[in-house]
């Protein structure tokens, strides 16, 4: 298998963005005929890699290597020339385009163009690898598998050499992910180069001839398959343990706040997001969530909060005041308000969801305030008073609070959307990845505040990244993926192995251990 | 009776070539994604440059050739319009200025540079009452030479100036173009999802460069139709009209085809001088049919968002500046 020189080679490899290193010195090498995983959590890398090796990123230094001759690449039509085809997560097509004029688009080929042609060239295609796809076919008539078809068809069309998949299998459903690895065991037979990024474990293993690892930017290793199993790739991929003495309590008294029964949910492509989840958050204790990003954390959040429908299930809210028991499905967030439910979001988009950027600190206090305004003019006295209470007590850095809020750094846009939630002196608060792109210290303050509330008796949600946060900071953590809860362990005892293995199954994973 | 329905036909069909040449120009700026709402005021500017042109021209000799005739005001009037197109797309391209004020600034812009030189171009020269360009109205006017003697089919439809014609054969070919060339499919491509086509290679700054100006400069034609073959030289200050507008609406009733469009501008054409040939019509009657054309603009926009079918919708990124992604 490995004679000769590689069909690609990174020798190397750095890249910063500002001051965050992306990639580390990595190196590693694919050969024609082979499948290489790259394995990596979120955030490790893995894309910014193969990025660079299709032209979307230069790298800072280190060398690429193609067939044994150096090679630059600067661009995606330099990563063409080289015969390296790269297959994005989130699909580049034009929707009211057929498959074949999808394929075609933006070359440059000798000859009348003429649509029939590519059509039975697409055709051509399809059949030596064994896709199933109509050429004429339009985009928006497609399936999610139908359109990743395309995208490789796109790339062989074009004569690549070398496949790179981003995560090809996260939209597919578990039959069509099997269609894709019997198509990409016929190229590997037909001699191409294929790297695979991933982050499930079992495909990894039934698929891949090597794996590659990276872990925060840094290489760690290559493994042959045959040669390793899931725990050790598992320690390869989250690494040990790191101390952080973040501050944890013991939950006084904790009861039952919101209960969550069998929640499923669809998007828009019909795929589950969510299924049958179940949990209880309690009050006066941190429940943190795991896994890997766009497992349905962000549905979870938004069916709580009142923003996405949900197909079956219920979500129990017990009001502490009147003992009675709410169902929160499907109502607005309007709705879930007047109830008297006291629930604050913290959502992963702050400038989006969160915070409206182009208004000062005090308008978007008013955001959540304003309906308690009697008159026809608003009320700014209130707003403004909390706003210059959150600004000194979280120590928020701005030259007023008649900033516009984009105007402020990550974390102090951050504490400005935490201060005004935790203002409403909520019951639940539900905060998805509140210390995303914060500098230690900010985050540290973060972590505090989430104390703090959970001092104060509240229910604190915390959707997290870093598993070593999560299992210092959360009382119990619950992992899911791919929409399933794979599991809620005690954060006091929680393994971060245990807990990366429980990611990345796709199925199973029922060691409850409560 | 026959012959006023002819006559009728005749007219629509020289109502609608302006509107034809600018909903031509301006279907191919909204496939590259720029709704460019200046198309009126590049219409008045294609019609005053080929009037100064023309001038300048007849001004300066006493024997004025037809082809210098024909081909200076067509020169100057291309010019005049791809200037403001090109104004547009460097402010909504590469300055990424909102397309709608950008648009709609160019059309006040360039209807008061066309009413400004039309009103004073003559006093500039020394002469007085208003602009009358015969010689070269008349050689932009010639029909073919065998019209006469088709009967009613040739008084119709071959008595028309070349410009005319012109406009159809625009119209086919920008058809044709977009349909089933490699150009054509990577200009949609940009006006259906510019990061997909940046991906692919396709230069979309490039791209929306040309089409928005080449689209601007085959508006401008319309203006220049208009004052040259319609009013047969002369000009009077806001002649033009909202034929502009009429012209942007025709985009949408076409649904973005150009193939449809020559028959659109044609009934709209019609609709435009329909209360000319109703007699008896009350000045509020007439009114109200004039506005036949934006109430059934109004009417197929309603049914082709209820219809939701995906290929007549307008361009997916229409109207919206375009953002290299970057980290």
């Amino acid at each position: 298998m490995c004679v000769g020189s590689a069909a690609i080679e990174l020798r190397g490899i750095t890249k910063r963005f500002g001051n965050v290193v992306a990639n580390s010195n990595v190196s590693l090498s694919v050969y024609g005929g082979e499948i290489l995983s790259l394995l990596g959590e979120n955030g490790s890398g893995k894309t910014t890699l193969m990025n660079m090796i299709s032209g979307i990123y230069y790298p800072d230094e280190g060398q690429i290597f193609i067939n044994g001759e150096e090679a630059v690449i600067r661009s995606p039509k330099d990563a063409f020339k080289y015969k390296i085809g790269m297959i994005h997560q989130h699909f580049k097509l034009i929707d009211v385009f057929s498959a074949a004029e999808n394929v075609v688009l933006g070359l440059k080929e000798k000859g009348k163009y003429d649509i029939k042609t590519v059509s039975e060239r697409v055709a051509e295609i399809s059949e030596k690898y064994g896709f199933d796809i109509n050429p004429d076919k339009k985009i928006y008539e497609m399936s999610v598998s139908e359109k990743q078809t395309v995208e490789i068809i796109k790339v062989l069309y074009r004569g690549a050499d070398i496949l790179i998949l981003d995560e090809p299998t996260a939209v597919l459903t578990p039959q069509e992910t099997q269609k894709l690895f019997t198509v990409l065991r016929k190229m590997r037979e037909d001699g191409k180069a294929i790297i695979i990024i991933t982050h499930k474990l079992h495909e990894v293993l039934s698929l891949s001839d090597r794996v590659a690892v990276l872990r925060k930017g840094e290489y760690i290793g290559t493994v042959e398959t045959a040669k390793t199993d899931e725990a050790e790739l598992t320690e390869m991929m989250v690494g040990k343990k790191i101390e952080l003495n973040i501050e944890r309590a013991t939950p006084e008294n904790p009861q039952d706040r919101l209960v969550v029964k069998n929640i499923s949910c669809k998007n828009r492509e019909g795929v589950n997001v969510l299924d049958e989840v179940s949990f209880t958050a309690r009050s006066g204790e941190i429940l943190g969530i795991a896994g890997i990003a766009g497992s349905g954390q962000r549905e979870l959040l938004e069916a709580i909060a009142g923003l996405q429908h949900i197909d079956g299930g219920e979500i129990i809210y017990n009001n502490p005041k009147t003992g009675s028991a709410d169902n929160l499905r499907d109502k607005t967030p309007l709705q879930i308000r007047e109830l008297g439910v006291r629930l604050s979001f913290v959502p992963e988009d702050r400038l989006g969801m969160g915070l409206v950027g182009n208004m000062d600190i005090v308008d978007n206090m008013m955001l959540r305030s304003y309906r308690k305004g009697k008159s026809f003019f608003l009320e700014r006295k209130a707003p403004k008073n909390l706003a210059e209470t959150i600004i000194e007590q979280l120590e928020v850095v701005t030259p007023s609070a008649a900033t516009p809020v984009r105007k402020l750094s990550g974390g102090n846009v951050q504490k400005v959307l935490v201060g005004r939630e935790i203002a409403a002196a909520p019951t639940v608060l539900m905060a998805a990845y509140p210390v995303r792109g914060l500098d230690i210290n900010s985050s540290y303050a973060i972590y505090n505040l989430l104390n703090q509330q959970k001092k104060n008796g509240v229910a604190v949600i915390f959707v997290g990244e870093d598993l070593d946060v999560l299992i210092e900071l959360c009382d119990r953590i619950m992992v899911i993926g791919s929409g399933r809860v794979a599991g809620i362990v005690d954060g006091r005892t929680a393994d971060k192995n245990k807990i990366g293995l429980m990611m990345t199954k796709t199925q199973g994973g029922n060691e409850n251990e409560q | 009776m026959v012959s006023t329905i002819f006559a009728f036909i005749n007219a629509a069909i020289i109502q609608g070539i302006p509107l034809l040449y600018g909903a031509t120009g301006e279907i191919i700026t909204e496939k590259s994604g720029n709704l460019n709402l200046g198309i009126p005021g590049i219409m008045y500017i294609g019609g005053i440059s080929g009037i100064i042109g023309g001038y300048l021209y007849e001004h300066s000799t006493d024997n004025p050739a037809a082809l210098a005739c024909i081909l200076i005001p067509l020169i100057c009037s291309l010019a005049g319009s791809s200037l403001m197109a090109l104004i547009y797309s460097f402010l909504t391209i590469t300055l990424r200025v909102n397309q709608n004020v950008t648009g709609l600034a160019l059309t006040t812009f360039g209807m008061g540079v066309g009413n400004f030189f039309g009103g004073s171009l003559l006093s500039f020269f020394g002469e007085s009452g208003s602009i009358s360009l015969i010689t070269t109205g008349n050689y932009y006017k010639a029909s073919l030479p065998f019209a006469d003697k088709l009967g009613l089919f040739g008084k119709t439809f071959l008595s028309l100036g070349f410009l005319a014609y012109a406009a159809i054969i625009i119209a086919l070919l920008t058809s044709y173009f977009l349909n089933r060339t490699r150009m054509g499919l990577n200009l949609r491509a940009v006006g259906e999802n510019p990061a997909t086509a940046d991906a692919a290679g396709i230069s979309v700054t490039k791209y929306k460069y040309l089409s928005t100006v080449i689209g601007g400069a085959i508006a401008g034609l319309g203006g220049l139709y208009f004052v040259m073959d319609y009013t047969g030289g002369a000009w009077t200050n806001n002649g033009f009209g909202d034929r502009g507008w009429l012209a942007i609406a025709i985009v949408i009733f076409a649904i973005w085809r150009p193939s449809t469009a020559i028959l659109s501008s044609f009934l709209f054409g019609g609709l435009y001088i329909l209360c000319v040939y109703i007699p008896g019509l009350s000045s509020s009657a007439k009114e109200l049919i004039n506005m036949l054309p934006y109430l059934v603009t109004i009417i197929v926009l309603v049914i082709i968002s209820m219809r939701k079918k995906r290929e007549n919708q307008p361009p997916a990124h229409l109207g919206l500046s375009y953002f290299r992604e970057e980290r």
